[in-house]
């Protein structure tokens, strides 16, 4: 890896530490909260879909256990909410090592159906056990604190999530250089050719989306503790659609790619509000002509335009 | 007992036949092109809405239910000239954006133009219920079942006695050996998507008087039809024809019996043994992939 794919980290730390003076009003700090938020779930996604060639469409679902297990264990149960976290994700990771296992002996479309499927059933779980989740309306979120510190206003948590953004770039950088990375991008390449050199493919795909999975968890935690109210709608099928909309557009096996696209996609929805009732319509064109003139994303297509090196 | 049962089993084939024809209708694509057509539930639901509205405009039935047929049929065709044909080769996880994408713009034009609300059409034979061992079954349950018959005899006889349902079932085993005897492909792609965006308006039609319609009851259907091709083995035909009925009938059976609640999980949970203990759905063809 060129040293040049970590200045684009530098870029990403000056952006974040700048923002926060720049920002008019608060309704802007929350729109950063969110795509930083969302930029940490899509990075996770693009391992799996952009270099490991997976589809997941059902990311949303795993969102859903972090959030509901934040939600759930301490409002009823009394547990800390870090504890409700990291049970959040470790249930997450069973269940996705569950999935993946069988699944990932099949090929593309099937995965797509088992994930899909595995979405749509946390989903309707959630709507259901009204006892525990208050059903379609959704429950309080409790605070998050440690050590006596609780993080209150929306400044604290900007810097928070910030943090994690920056980390998760650099994870996500130093991984793809990694033996991992490169086994990952080989059997993107030719499953069989890998194979034949030694990586063990099923086991490669599993450990990425259980690792992109149980980012997903970690994230839905951050989420519900942020806005401090969850809804089935975080883990429907249509939130992971937008997740896989956001690596798309941003650009398949690009970190930075995953970064523009949930900047844009969480972006969107905020411009389309003028719109008026024909926000799904331009919603779903854009989404058409950005696949139809970009298929690549936005981030290689113009990385390939400005020079024909390689790019992180 | 057996009028419960009977009960569960009407509702549970007549629902079936419907995700059967949308299950039909990704097959079709699916073969043609490789893409799973997300937008085939959007069919489903235009037809439905457009049938109501039509009727509702004062045409008559025949011509409205023609008119509800053609109009997604050429809905498709758009869909595959426009921005299926422009980007052929491109990554799976690509297509199935820009199908979801086309999904959005059909469901969202129906809600600007038809509103948000619940539609229904009169059924096609009177609302009087038919008694059957203590079991009621409704006038319009027959009409879905026997045309969807129709549908199923008159495929098997384009695909296996007509040149051009030969022509698109070799471009499904071999697109480049197909085009070298010289099968027009494209016509293909074009022929499956006007066919099976017809098949899912069909669909949406005969079931709205029993089920109703609104802009957004596309979503499950189009899902849970997906859902019927995978289990018959996505590509099969016949396949799709069983995983239809088999969704249909376990979906209505698990709500009579066990709960009514997790009716729409059943089909989902269904496909995940399904895909676990035998991944390529019943009737599957084993491939093995060309390095």
């Amino acid at each position: 890896m060129q040293k040049r794919a970590y200045y684009g980290l530098y870029i990403v730390i000056a952006i974040l530490a700048v923002l926060p003076m720049v920002l008019p009003n608060s309704f802007y700090l929350d729109l950063a909260i969110r795509m930083a938020i969302n930029a940490v779930i899509v990075l996770g996604l693009n391992l799996l879909i952009g270099f490991a060639g997976q589809i997941s469409l059902g990311h949303a679902g795993f969102l859903g256990i972090g959030a509901y297990a934040s939600a759930v264990l301490p409002t009823h149960f009394g547990w800390h909410p870090l504890l409700a976290m990291v049970a959040g994700a470790v249930a997450t990771g069973l269940l996705a090592a569950l999935v993946a296992r069988p699944i990932f002996k099949l090929k593309g479309n099937y995965l797509a159906m088992a994930t899909l499927g595995l979405g749509i059933i946390l989903n309707i779980a959630l709507r259901n056990e009204a006892t525990w989740t208050g059903g379609p309306d959704g429950m309080p979120v409790p605070a998050f604190g440690l050590f006596g510190f609780e993080l209150s206003n929306d400044k604290q948590w900007y810097w928070v999530v910030a943090i994690l953004l920056t980390v998760s770039v650099w994870a996500s950088l130093n991984l793809i250089d990694s033996p991992f990375g490169r086994a990952l991008r080989a059997l993107h390449g030719s499953e069989v050719a890998s194979r034949v050199v030694g990586v063990d493919v099923v086991r490669y795909k599993v450990a990425i989306f259980v690792l992109s999975a149980v980012f997903a968890s970690l994230m839905g935690s951050v989420t519900a503790h942020y806005v401090g109210f969850v809804t089935p709608n975080l883990a429907d099928f249509f939130h992971s659609i937008e997740l896989v909309t956001m690596v798309v557009i941003g650009g398949m096996a690009s970190v930075y790619g995953s970064l523009v696209g949930a900047v844009l996609l969480t972006a969107l929805p905020q411009a389309l509000a003028t719109f008026e009732g024909w926000e799904t319509v331009v919603f779903g064109a854009i989404l058409m002509i950005c696949m139809i003139f970009l298929p690549k994303g936005l981030v290689p297509t113009l990385a390939a335009k400005f020079d024909k090196g390689d790019q992180a | 007992m057996l009028a419960q049962f009977l009960q569960f089993f009407f509702s549970g084939i007549t629902v079936g036949a419907t995700y059967a024809l949308a299950a039909l209708g990704f097959t079709l694509i699916y073969n043609a092109s490789n893409v799973i057509n997300f937008a085939q539930g959007e069919f489903i639901m235009l037809g439905g809405m457009l049938a109501v509205f039509f009727t509702q405009a004062g045409l008559p039935l025949p011509v409205a239910l023609l008119l509800a047929i053609l109009v997604p049929a050429v809905v498709g065709v758009l869909i595959e000239k426009l921005a299926i044909e422009p980007v052929k080769g491109a990554e799976t996880v690509t297509l199935i954006i820009i199908t979801i994408g086309a999904s959005l713009v059909i469901r969202g034009l129906v809600a600007v133009i038809f509103g948000k609300g619940t539609h229904s059409l009169p059924a096609f034979s009177g609302d009087e219920p038919i008694q059957i061992l203590g079991a009621t079954l409704m006038p319009q349950s027959l009409w879905v079942l026997g045309v969807t018959a129709v549908v199923v005899v008159v495929l098997w006889y384009f695909f296996t006695r007509t040149l051009t349902g030969k022509a698109m079932l070799a471009t499904s085993y071999n697109r480049l050996a197909a085009e070298l005897v010289g099968i027009n492909t494209n016509g293909v792609l074009f022929m499956s998507f006007a066919m099976s965006a017809a098949l899912g308006a069909l669909g949406g039609i005969l079931v709205t008087p029993i089920t109703l319609t609104s802009y957004d009851a596309g979503i499950m259907l189009g899902l849970k039809g997906f859902v019927a091709a995978v289990l018959g083995g996505l590509g099969n035909g016949l396949g799709a024809v069983v995983g239809g009925l088999l969704v249909g009938l376990l979906e209505s059976l698990g709500a009579g019996y066990l709960s009514s609640a997790y009716k729409d999980a059943i089909p989902f949970v269904l496909i995940l043994f399904i895909l676990f203990f035998m991944p390529r759905g019943l009737f599957g063809a084993r491939v093995t992939d060309r390095v």
